[in-house]
């Protein structure tokens, strides 16, 4: 692989996902795209790299990405986060939102599912407090191969036994042959769709929580205050964000007002600060650059 | 430090375990079956016992219900680690006074997730 194709490389990921790579993980190019380019009948990376730069190979390009982007997740990850949706956010939004009734969570990077799932199970579990409400869960992620994973709701024994107490295995899955299926009572509460957080947020609709976690950690600061800006434009007033354990909106989005006393538990106050009639007066669309690799 | 009683019939998933816990920062101790066990449980009983099922002598099931008849015989928290991975097996292991239930093979990961599960870490 030659500095130019390691810089090419780089120009995709950041175009089409955000992923900005530091140098120490260049040899990570090497390791993860060789079975991509093997997949693909290549030698080298060198040969896919060439291939994609030609035109009319998108598909190549979402392959890179996929192979690229760390999926990792496991069920009730880092446990704070749903302790607060649980003791914080849901009753203060049953109280808030009780003239409606409804309440739409995003997942913004949902990955294999195990956030989406794990927020099901906590609201299974105080099902008979929400009589006569309709929440929605949606679920997205970049990945075509992961929100398929995540539909299907199997996991390996291996994946729950991170995270998962014994009781909500034995509640909530049933054995499916070497794997386990999450029941589906549990994967109908959850709406999977692919979407690219670098494009256009119309059509997602608002929201009433966010959880965007562990994502925004792989992009550069502009890239993560403009996802932040417009994620905060799809959040009804008194809302709440969720960030991973290592990330933060300080210093990135004025949107956000810190939760007391609860680490990475944001809120949204008022009428979407600075948003008319829906729509964001004070921030342009943010528009992407168009591909590097010259596709329309 | 935090005592776990490793009971396995295998001495080398004990040490395996034990490598693993004593970089979690557990003292251990060991035991090859459930009888070994329960004597050691007699002397004093650990914090936290880590419990194959299928062993000579006395099973881990059959230890597990008399630990729980000994005096202070609930104190300690007992995670099954076993082979055995059908619903069956897990409800029984549950009802009969578990506390955990790990499906073998574990790694640090996984123990790390099944011991802060129940508050030991
Ligand atoms: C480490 S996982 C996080 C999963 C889960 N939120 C958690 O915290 O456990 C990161 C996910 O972000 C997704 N991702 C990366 N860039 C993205 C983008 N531009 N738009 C949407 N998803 C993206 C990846 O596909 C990956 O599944």
């Amino acid at each position: 692989m030659t500095p130019q194709d390691r810089d090419y490389l780089h120009a995709i990921l950041k175009e089409k996902s955000g992923l900005v790579l530091v140098g120490e993980k260049d040899y990570l190019l090497q390791s993860r795209l060789m079975p991509v380019a093997r997949r693909h009948g290549m030698e080298s990376v060198s040969e896919l790299v060439a291939k994609t730069r030609t035109p009319g190979n998108n598909g190549i390009i979402n392959d890179i990405t996929e192979a690229m982007t760390t999926n990792e997740s496991f069920f009730f990850r880092d446990k704070t986060p749903f302790l607060h949706f649980t003791e914080t956010m849901m009753p203060e939004l049953l109280k808030d939102r009780s003239g409606t009734k409804k309440l739409r969570i995003w997942c913004a990077a949902a990955s294999t599912g195990q956030e989406p799932y794990s927020l099901a199970i906590c609201l299974k579990e105080m099902s008979e407090r929400l009589a006569g409400w309709k929440i929605e869960i949606i679920g997205t992620d970049l990945s075509a191969e992961v929100i398929e994973k995540a539909r299907s709701g199997l996991y390996s024994q291996f994946e729950v036994q991170r995270g998962l107490p014994i009781h909500m295995l034995t509640g909530y899955f049933s054995q499916a042959g070497d794997m386990w299926q999450i029941d589906s009572s549990i994967r109908a509460m959850v709406t999977y769709k692919e979407f690219n957080l670098l494009e256009s947020f119309a059509g997602l609709g608002k929201f009433d929580i966010v959880f965007c976690r562990n994502v925004l950690i792989y992009f550069d600061q502009l890239t993560k205050a403009e996802v932040l800006d417009r994620v905060a434009n799809q959040m009804n007033p008194n809302s709440y964000l969720v960030l991973g354990a290592a990330e933060t909106v300080i210093g990135l989005s004025d949107k956000y007002n810190s939760v007391a006393e609860k680490r990475g538990l944001y809120e949204v106050k008022g009428a979407g600060a600075a948003t008319v009639g829906g729509v964001d007066i004070a921030k342009p669309v943010f528009v992407p650059r168009s591909a590097v690799s010259g596709a329309a | 430090m935090k005592n776990c009683l490793v009971v396995d019939d295998s001495n080398v998933i004990r040490k395996v375990a034990r490598r693993i816990l004593e970089e979690m920062n557990f003292a251990i101790d060991e035991a090859a079956d459930g009888q070994e066990a329960l004597d050691k449980c007699r002397q004093g009983m650990p914090d936290v016992i880590l419990l194959d099922w299928n062993m000579p002598v006395m099973d881990g099931m059959d230890f597990l219900i008399a630990l729980r008849q000994e005096e202070n015989g609930q104190a300690p928290k007992v995670i099954f680690c076993t082979t055995e991975n059908d619903v069956g097996h897990i409800m029984k292991a549950m009802r009969s006074g578990a506390n955990e239930y790990i499906m073998k093979p574990f790694d640090k990961e996984i123990f790390e997730a099944k011991f802060s599960e129940i508050g030991l870490i």
